[in-house]
């Protein structure tokens, strides 16, 4: 099943949530939201799952329409909020078998589906949700959205406050499911996992900043960008910010990203320039963007 | 030299029952320095910061923050420190001004003290337009820089931030790495806890913590070195995934 939004505009009172904005998610794909708090993202979930309607615009999941049809939306997708939506005083089984029946189906109908997953928290399993740890709790409302055998699946921050670790489990698990057929479109503030999706949307103030694959984005940086790195880290940024020919300047974990103004950038230039400053241990060479910086370069004001 | 440690734990633990969340961990934290403290969820860390920053006593071991025990002088650490979560860090139904002069109370500060650090706070972060607008109508980078600041009203001797970036747009993050920079280069200590792996190579040493205990504390590039991993991403995944 494939997704289609078209010029969706939502808004409560003054604050503007989405503005005009159209998509489309291919079937069986594997499509990333990418933007911080506040871009919309998850006004655009609510629209998609039939729980909040649009004021402007049509989205289409399937071949069903998000209000006239949305019974049989509700019955061919699965979703999982930011805050998963369990259900704290039941235990996992019963959270379990409570989202199957609701379904009207059972566990084991499509245990084949969730057995990846859930084998990591059955030891768990008459524990209630609400002891679960973060890790857990997300492994289980997969599980929930999953035991219906939707054919899409909508995952809202689903990684959020996750440690790297189980981040990295977590998009394994959506790559096989994605193996089986099944359309996913989901969404994260964490930047380095856009690099993990077949196409990316990156967004922010409910407006699309561009739609590519990870790879395509990265090659349509119109700068060269070089590593910056010096004894000093502070003191470094400050010096490049008031560098006369400096167009961006970024910390990227132990280096200095710096974009210049000029076509025809010298790395001598800029060394003399910085060791005029008292830096010492000077290192620039030139690096290849990252989606981060991307997202950095659309959002610059 | 004790006065060059703004934080000496040693064998700190606390359990909980059977089940041990801090499993004895030991280590010294300087003046003016940026420190990570990682770790995955549920290995222990947000525990170990409690009985930091004198919300929880430990069980057993000993520790001392700022140049108060743990235990006997919980209050005095309180009053020394700066604190600030991610979960909640400002009052969302009171306006700017009103949250700098609530925290200004609660710390004992002046009137008149709080009047010109305000101001001062309101101008440095360009909040003259919005300085009479509820917090709940700001963005959240604008609220987490609001809030590191309102943690910094008493001139603390260190700060503790838990998770401060968490969900906050790319720019935005950087510029709170730059107030975190400023910060401990005028010598306040800025104790840190992150997911993002590249923050973790912004601060002058890190620890991680599996399990309860500390599995690794060095420089960033030691950390590197010692697991032959190109990045702090790569540190991390080799030590919690064991």
């Amino acid at each position: 099943m494939s997704i289609l939004v078209k010029n969706i505009s939502k808004s409560y009172g003054d604050l503007i949530a989405l503005k005009n904005l159209t998509l489309e998610v291919k079937e069986g794909e594997l499509f990333g939201l990418i933007g911080p708090d506040g871009a919309g993202k998850t006004s655009l979930f609510r629209i998609l799952t039939t729980l909040l309607i649009a004021d402007e615009g049509t989205a289409t999941v399937g071949d069903f329409d998000v209000i006239s049809e949305y019974k049989e939306i509700r019955n061919s997708v699965g979703y999982m909020p930011g805050q998963f939506s369990l259900y704290q005083d039941l235990t996992v089984e019963e959270n379990l078998n409570f989202f199957a029946t609701i379904f009207g189906t059972t566990v084991e109908e499509n245990y084949d589906l969730i057995k990846d997953i859930y084998i990591q928290i059955e030891p768990f399993k008459n524990r209630r949700a609400g002891k679960l740890s973060g890790g857990m709790k997300q492994k289980l409302a997969l599980c929930c959205a999953l035991i219906h055998n939707p054919k899409v699946l909508f995952l809202d921050e689903p990684t959020t406050g996750v440690d790297p670790v189980s981040r990295k489990e977590f998009w394994e698990m959506l790559k096989r499911l994605q193996q089986k057929g099944i359309t996913i479109l989901v969404s994260t503030p964490y930047m380095d996992e856009a690099a993990l999706c077949d196409r990316i949307a990156l967004i922010q103030h409910g407006k699309i900043l561009d739609i590519e694959s990870p790879q395509r984005i990265v090659e349509n940086f119109p700068k060269k960008i070089f590593n910056v790195k010096a004894s000093n880290m502070y003191q470094l940024i400050k010096s490049l910010k008031s560098y006369e020919n400096n167009y961006s300047v970024y910390p990227f974990g132990e280096f200095i990203h710096y974009t210049d103004k000029r076509e025809n950038f010298s790395k001598e230039e800029l060394k003399l320039y910085l060791e005029s400053q008292n830096l010492s241990e000077i290192t620039i060479e030139s690096t290849h963007p990252t989606i981060e910086d991307v997202f950095m370069e659309l959002t610059k004001e | 030299m004790k006065q060059d440690n703004v934080i000496i734990a040693e064998e700190l633990s606390k359990t909980f029952g059977d089940f041990t969340a801090v499993n004895a961990i030991s280590f010294k934290v300087k003046k003016g320095e940026i420190f990570g403290f990682l770790g995955a969820n549920g290995a222990g860390k947000t525990t170990a910061m409690k009985m930091l920053i004198g919300i929880s006593y430990p069980s057993s071991g000993k520790a001392n923050v700022v140049g108060y025990d743990v235990f006997t002088q919980a209050e005095s650490i309180k009053k020394n420190i700066g604190y600030m979560s991610q979960k909640f860090a400002l009052y969302d139904d009171l306006t700017v001004k009103e949250n700098i002069v609530f925290f200004g109370g609660i710390y004992g500060l002046k009137r008149s003290v709080i009047k010109v650090k305000s101001e001062a706070l309101i101008n440095e972060l360009g909040l003259q337009e919005v300085a009479n607008n509820l917090v709940s109508s700001l963005p959240l980078g604008w609220k987490q820089k609001i809030a590191f600041s309102v943690a910094l009203l008493h001139d603390p001797k260190i700060i503790f931030l838990d998770e401060p970036t968490g969900g906050v747009d790319p720019i935005t993050r950087r510029q709170f790495w730059e107030m975190i920079y400023k910060t401990a280069h005028n010598g306040t200590t800025v104790f840190v806890t992150t997911h993002y792996m590249d923050e973790a190579e912004y601060c002058d040493r890190v620890s991680i913590m599996v399990d309860g205990k500390i599995e690794a504390l060095d420089t960033p590039k030691k950390l590197k070195e010692q697991f032959d991993a190109d990045t702090m991403n790569d540190v991390f995944l080799k030590l919690a995934r064991g």
